[in-house]
């Protein structure tokens, strides 16, 4: 038996805040072994801006652009769950056309998330076409989000009590416009990459994580439907009128990176059912509640949480009266998605990297707030 | 069952908690429970382990700094079970130290770190309490309302 | 002396051949992947962008010279040429119709791939030299992953020179008249596309090069004329492999048909010769914008696994047909299926 009498030291390498395939500002110092990963070090904080702090210094109302960019790409679904807080707070009940234009806004906001992750994720792989073909979608919806509320990405279009103002008088063909395209654009996209076999290698089998350390760590959204539990919030936990709606929750099997990207293609799919649903029962009506100019909720507190593209959004408000927020804090899923990293690089290498990171889909304006 | 009445779910933790649940409160569609600072950790596994609560997962861990104390709550559910628990520690202001339950869902640790960054509340037995979100060496804590940011001046 | 003239005449007309390819490749692939991404690409410098790959070369020529300061200084600057140099050198032996050429060496096909290897030299040398840990590690990796594919490609070429009995390039160009080597070696041909793409770091295998998780790669502190040279290079390194492939495989100049003699034979077996060389550079362009790219210990798994083996299989077939009948080199197409049955059955599809 030859004892090797080499000394061998693990790498350190630094995929540094500066780096094309982080998907924002974001340091991992990774030890490696030749090409295994052994550590690996998150740093976080590069994208901090203080939206906490700022929130308790803002009045309620303007806390919402906050929000808008804490995750730029899903602004919608970020506004959702702090306007729900304040509604709990201040016992307001929101009419049903407003909680149909905000279903229709949140799910197409969804399928414009899934976009960009689907051609980032293609270009973490190396393929750089479906990156194009993705964005082609997105400038799609995102000439509808300028019709409904004036700005392609941070909205500002969610208050307390309903939507800033109604959908314009074309919405309705925009719409019929708008979802052939999405369902012809969606399977373009699905036939591009989904069955390619080099993807498939890079991604079968890599990055894998179990259910039980999946929900242990906190994780939520596709990144935990794809090692199997079936949970989203849509359906275990319904707010506003999920419930009226029909639609599948995509699960997965094996909890490995092609799990949590075929199961976005399929959501994107489940977005669009849900946003046929939601324009043919939209009804008439008032598209906000007689709410206050200004938001004063009675004193107590109130945790909102809505299906984020990336997983579970929360936000807890804690109200003392007044026109500020006494504190808000934000439960980002990127964050808690994020905490994985380590468990999930361990063993794997350098190599895939970039798909494990891209396939939990985070956004360092979320994480870092 | 997916809906647990009012009484059932609070007579639940009653009994798994005993006399670590200092109060107990129903808000909405949750249930406050008080928790004295030396029995997190204890109540948290009770809660994850006992096989009627079965709360299997950590939402969210905030520091909230109030004018007398300093409040830690915990937002937990149950994916099976689908109730949800809200737990809170009051920490003295001179010492704001409480037991971290990184050992009971590996989910806290970031959510901790978070809280110390933020108020400079220590958890004993995180295993990597490094600074999260600041700079390194930032010793300034600014969630506290000590912490005064320039003050906007109302033009409306 | 007259020898020494009608050589450097050669060459000369040779070099500017490959200049002028390589400035209209570099644009013809930024057009072409702009095309397959919905986009338009270069389109302000010149008529639709023709002008913008010399835009590029001034760019690069102006740029700041740059050293890092704990490079390996020699190491540093040698690289580049370590690089370029083989890929134009190979050029002695390639013909580009039976009177265009520089020298045609009875060991034209042994010199091509001897010199080729070179390369990789300088690949190593640049890692190494950048003082840097992205760079070591596209070193090793390119290291690796270029001696993994010499075999298949030899091996590949070494079927065809089997079928003709000769290394020499316009003797196995000649003996293409009626049949090109594409029916008699189809699987022949399938290797040496394949292994040819890694050797020039091409997707799916362009691990060492251009990559998202490896910023750059191996080429992460080159950047001016330096980057261009390794630029240059690669495009050069596409030309030789898609006129090796129309030399071998597809006849070259005199496939299908070439008239009698004179200025015509010479014109349209160049036309030929371009065309067959520039239907491969489209392919490789095809292959860029559509396949993601493979990870390093895939990669060396489908060279050593599959590729190998096949192109024994291959040389065992060719050897059979040899001493018994030719026919048997239909076993060719039935092992060209299998290959692409293995590829297809990667992870559950088919």
């Amino acid at each position: 038996m030859i004892e090797p009498k080499l000394q061998t030291v693990d790498m350190m390498l630094n995929m540094g805040p500066q780096h094309p395939a982080t998907h924002g500002l974001f340091r991992m110092v990774l030890t490696v072994d030749g090409e295994r990963i052994v550590d690996c070090q998150p740093h976080l904080g590069y994208l901090h801006r203080g939206v906490e702090k700022l929130s308790e210094n803002l009045p309620y109302e303007h806390v919402l652009t906050l929000l808008d960019r804490s995750d730029y790409v899903c602004a919608f679904n970020n506004e959702w769950p702090y306007v729900i807080a304040l509604e709990k707070l201040m016992g307001v009940s929101v009419p049903e056309r407003a909680e149909y234009i905000r279903i229709i806004m949140a799910e197409l906001n969804r399928i414009a998330n899934h976009m960009l992750f689907y051609g980032s994720f293609g270009a973490d792989a190396g393929a750089l076409t479906p990156f194009l073909y993705a964005f082609r979608e997105r400038e799609y919806i995102q000439s509808v989000f300028e019709a409904v509320s004036g700005a392609r990405m941070m909205h500002n279009y969610f208050r307390v009590g309903g939507v800033r103002e109604d959908v314009p008088p074309d919405f309705e063909r925009r719409m019929a416009e708008l979802i052939p395209k999405l369902r012809r654009g969606i399977e373009e996209c699905d036939e591009l990459l989904s069955r390619n076999e080099v993807l498939i290698a890079r991604t079968r089998g890599v990055g894998i994580i179990s259910a039980e350390d999946a929900m242990d760590y906190g994780m939520s959204g596709p990144s935990l439907r794809a090692s199997g539990p079936a949970i989203d919030l849509r359906k275990t936990e319904p707010y506003s009128v999920y419930d009226q709606f029909d639609f599948d929750i995509p699960v997965g099997q094996r909890g490995d990176t092609y799990d949590r990207y075929i199961l976005r293609i399929e959501e994107m799919r489940q977005s669009l059912r849900i946003v046929e649903q939601a324009l043919e029962k939209m009804p008439a009506g008032r598209i906000r509640a007689r709410v206050p100019r200004i938001v004063r909720p009675r004193p107590g507190e109130a945790y909102a949480r809505c299906e984020n593209p990336r997983g579970d959004f929360g936000v807890y408000v804690v109200a003392m009266g007044g026109d500020r927020a006494y504190r808000m804090k934000v439960r980002s899923p990127a964050f808690c998605n994020l905490m994985a990293l380590p468990h999930l690089l361990r063993g794997s290498y350098v190599a895939d990297v970039v798909l494990i990171l891209g396939s939990l889909d985070i956004c360092l304006g979320e994480v870092d707030r | 069952m997916t809906e647990a009445a009012p009484q059932t779910l609070e007579g639940l933790l009653g009994a798994a908690l005993g006399p670590m649940a200092l109060s107990m409160v129903r808000s909405r569609d949750e249930v406050v429970v008080e928790i004295g600072r030396t029995n997190i950790r204890e109540a948290c596994r009770r809660a994850k382990l006992d096989p009627s609560l079965d709360v299997d997962y950590l939402r969210c861990l905030s520091g909230v700094d109030y004018p007398d104390r300093f409040e830690v709550v915990y937002h937990l559910y149950s994916t099976r079970k689908r109730h949800r628990v809200v737990f809170k520690v009051r920490l003295p202001k001179e010492n704001p130290t409480v037991d971290s339950v990184t050992q009971v869902w590996r989910g806290a640790n970031w959510h901790e770190r978070e809280a110390t960054d933020m108020f400079g509340i220590r958890f004993t037995g995180h295993p990597d309490p490094r600074t999260l979100l600041l700079m390194e060496g930032q010793e300034d804590h600014p969630l506290l309302k000590s912490f005064r940011l320039a003050e906007l001046r109302k033009t409306y | 002396m007259y020898g020494l003239i009608d050589a450097f005449i050669r060459c000369v007309l040779v070099l500017a051949f490959l200049l002028l390819n390589v400035l209209f490749m570099i644009w013809a692939l930024r057009k072409f992947l702009g095309h397959i991404q919905m986009r338009l690409g270069p389109m302000r410098t010149g008529w639709h962008g023709w002008l913008q790959s010399v835009a590029d070369a001034i760019k690069l020529l102006s740029k700041e010279d740059l050293l890092p300061e704990n490079a390996d200084r020699w190491a540093f600057q040698i690289a580049p040429v370590l690089v370029v140099v083989p890929a134009i050198m190979v050029y002695v032996a390639i013909p580009f119709t039976d009177f265009f050429y520089i020298r045609a060496m009875e060991l034209g096909l042994f010199y091509i791939m001897a010199i080729s290897s070179f390369s990789i030299l300088g690949f190593i040398i640049a890692g190494w030299g950048s003082a840097n840990k992205y760079a070591l590690l596209g070193a090793a990796r390119s290291g690796a992953q270029l001696v993994s594919y010499e075999l298949p490609l030899v091996l590949a070429v070494l079927g065809v020179a089997m079928v003709t009995g000769s290394l020499n390039l316009m003797e196995i160009v000649q003996q293409q008249s009626p049949v090109p080597f594409v029916v008699l070696q189809p699987l022949g041909l399938a290797l040496f596309i394949t292994a040819a793409l890694a050797e020039v770091n091409q997707t799916p295998f362009d691990i060492p090069v251009s990559e998202q998780e490896l910023v750059g790669g191996l080429l992460v502190e080159y950047s001016g004329i330096r980057w261009g040279f390794f630029y240059f290079s690669e495009f050069i390194n596409v030309i030789t492999l898609s006129a090796l492939a129309a030399i071998l495989f597809l006849g070259g100049w005199s496939w299908p048909w070439i008239p009698a003699g004179g200025w015509a034979a010479q014109l349209v077996g160049f036309g030929w010769f371009i065309g067959k060389v520039y239907g491969f550079v489209l392919l490789v362009f095809w292959l860029r914008g559509t396949l993601p790219r493979l990870r390093v210990d895939q990669l060396m798994t489908f060279a050593w696994r599959l590729l190998i083996p096949l192109a024994f299989l291959n040389l065992f077939i060719t050897g059979l047909a040899m001493v018994t009948t030719p026919w048997i080199l239909a076993l060719g197409w039935l092992a060209l299926l299998g290959y692409f049955y293995a590829v297809a059955s990667v992870q559950g599809r088919l």
